[in-house]
């Protein structure tokens, strides 16, 4: 969140002020810490790669003249000897959220600079995000189990295999790198690095919370790339 | 009498990095619930053709909106900031476009040799 005062100088809203912040002969992202933007042009270098994932996917998707598998029973689960279709990739969902709300209460509290209540939230985020990882694991091995391969699989068109397992590896790798910093900025957070003024990552600044806005980012990304997958992938 | 000026200034600067109400946070959360269990239900009552695709996007973009405004702060964002990150993905619909005719143009292709066996 920008600020709209900088140094006593007031910034214009709209579009009047982004001409006015591209033409100022200055830093062009005005009020916004440095980390955050390169983080907010990592994640859009990001998007183009997921892009490039699900747009093959497509592509490979419409040109089979084979049958593509029915996801929502390749996906489903028995409970009680009934299949209940992609329960578990929705309980992956709902658990993926919810690590995204806590992340976002996380950096709201860290900027109050309430730093236990934003140190849990972290935690349960990091927790969420493992939690959806070890579903994502039973479900690999599930697939692999019922003969689900890059090259071929026994419920319709081979190109389903490749596709899954590159997207979704693609997806859960990203978020196994998240868990692990969230737990690094666990620790960051109950030790107080931001109130002692630590310095940051690969840099001479002081630390701030704001760290924890960026950490933010690139979990409400992750969570963003699973809302996407969710819809094209599994629901299609 | 600087005391309290050097005060009132430190109380405005704390205003000024003041975060938005919980309220907001929780009722993206629970939206982006009900949201997704729509989406799900999507698939239970087998909903078939047009209608499953349109809700299918429809919840989704619905979805990501609510998380790149609210909770990636985008709503809150200078447009300078926004508008570099939202503007090359126009670039992503160009892409999806030109494979849309290429993957059509496959399909065709194979259905042509493969089945029909060539002219």
């Amino acid at each position: 969140m920008s600020e709209q005062k900088i140094d006593g100088f007031e910034l214009k809203p709209g579009f009047k002020g982004m001409a006015s912040d591209t033409g100022s002969d200055q830093t062009m992202f005005k009020g916004v810490h440095w980390g955050k933007a390169m983080m907010w042009i990592f994640l859009l270098s990001d998007t183009f790669v997921f892009s490039c994932f699900l747009i093959s996917y497509m592509k490979g998707r419409g040109s089979t003249i084979v049958d593509w598998p029915n996801t929502s029973e390749v996906f489903s689960l028995y409970v009680g000897g009934v299949p209940v279709p992609l329960l578990l990739i929705a309980i992956m969902t709902f658990v993926l959220i919810t690590s995204s709300g806590t992340m976002a209460l996380a950096v709201k509290y860290g900027y109050e600079k309430n730093r236990k209540m934003c140190g849990w939230l972290i935690l349960a985020t990091a927790v969420g995000g493992l939690t959806f990882v070890g579903m994502q694991v039973f479900e690999w091995s599930k697939l692999i189990h019922e003969g689900v391969r890059p090259w071929g699989n026994p419920f319709g068109a081979s190109q389903f295999g490749s596709f899954f397992f590159m997207i979704t590896g693609f997806h859960g790798f990203h978020v196994s790198i998240g868990v692990i910093f969230l737990f690094i900025y666990t620790y960051k957070v109950f030790a107080g690095h931001y109130e002692s003024k630590k310095r940051g990552w690969f840099t001479k600044m002081k630390g701030d919370y704001v760290e924890i806005e960026i950490l933010g980012l690139y979990w409400h990304f992750v969570d963003l790339v699973w809302v996407f997958i969710f819809a094209f992938f599994y629901l299609w | 009498m600087e005391e309290t000026n050097k005060m009132e200034e430190t109380t405005k600067k704390e205003e000024q990095t003041s975060t938005q109400k919980i309220g907001i946070y929780l009722w993206i959360w629970l939206l982006l619930f009900v949201l997704s269990f729509f989406s799900y239900m999507v698939d239970w009552y087998q909903f078939q053709g047009m209608l499953r695709w349109s809700l299918i996007l429809f919840f989704m973009f619905l979805k990501a909106g609510l998380i790149m405004a609210f909770f990636m702060h985008l709503f809150w964002e200078r447009y300078a900031l926004v508008n570099v990150l939202l503007w090359p993905m126009t670039a992503i619909a160009c892409f999806i476009f030109l494979m849309t005719a290429e993957f059509k143009y496959t399909l065709f292709s194979r259905f042509f040799y493969f089945v029909v066996g060539g002219a």
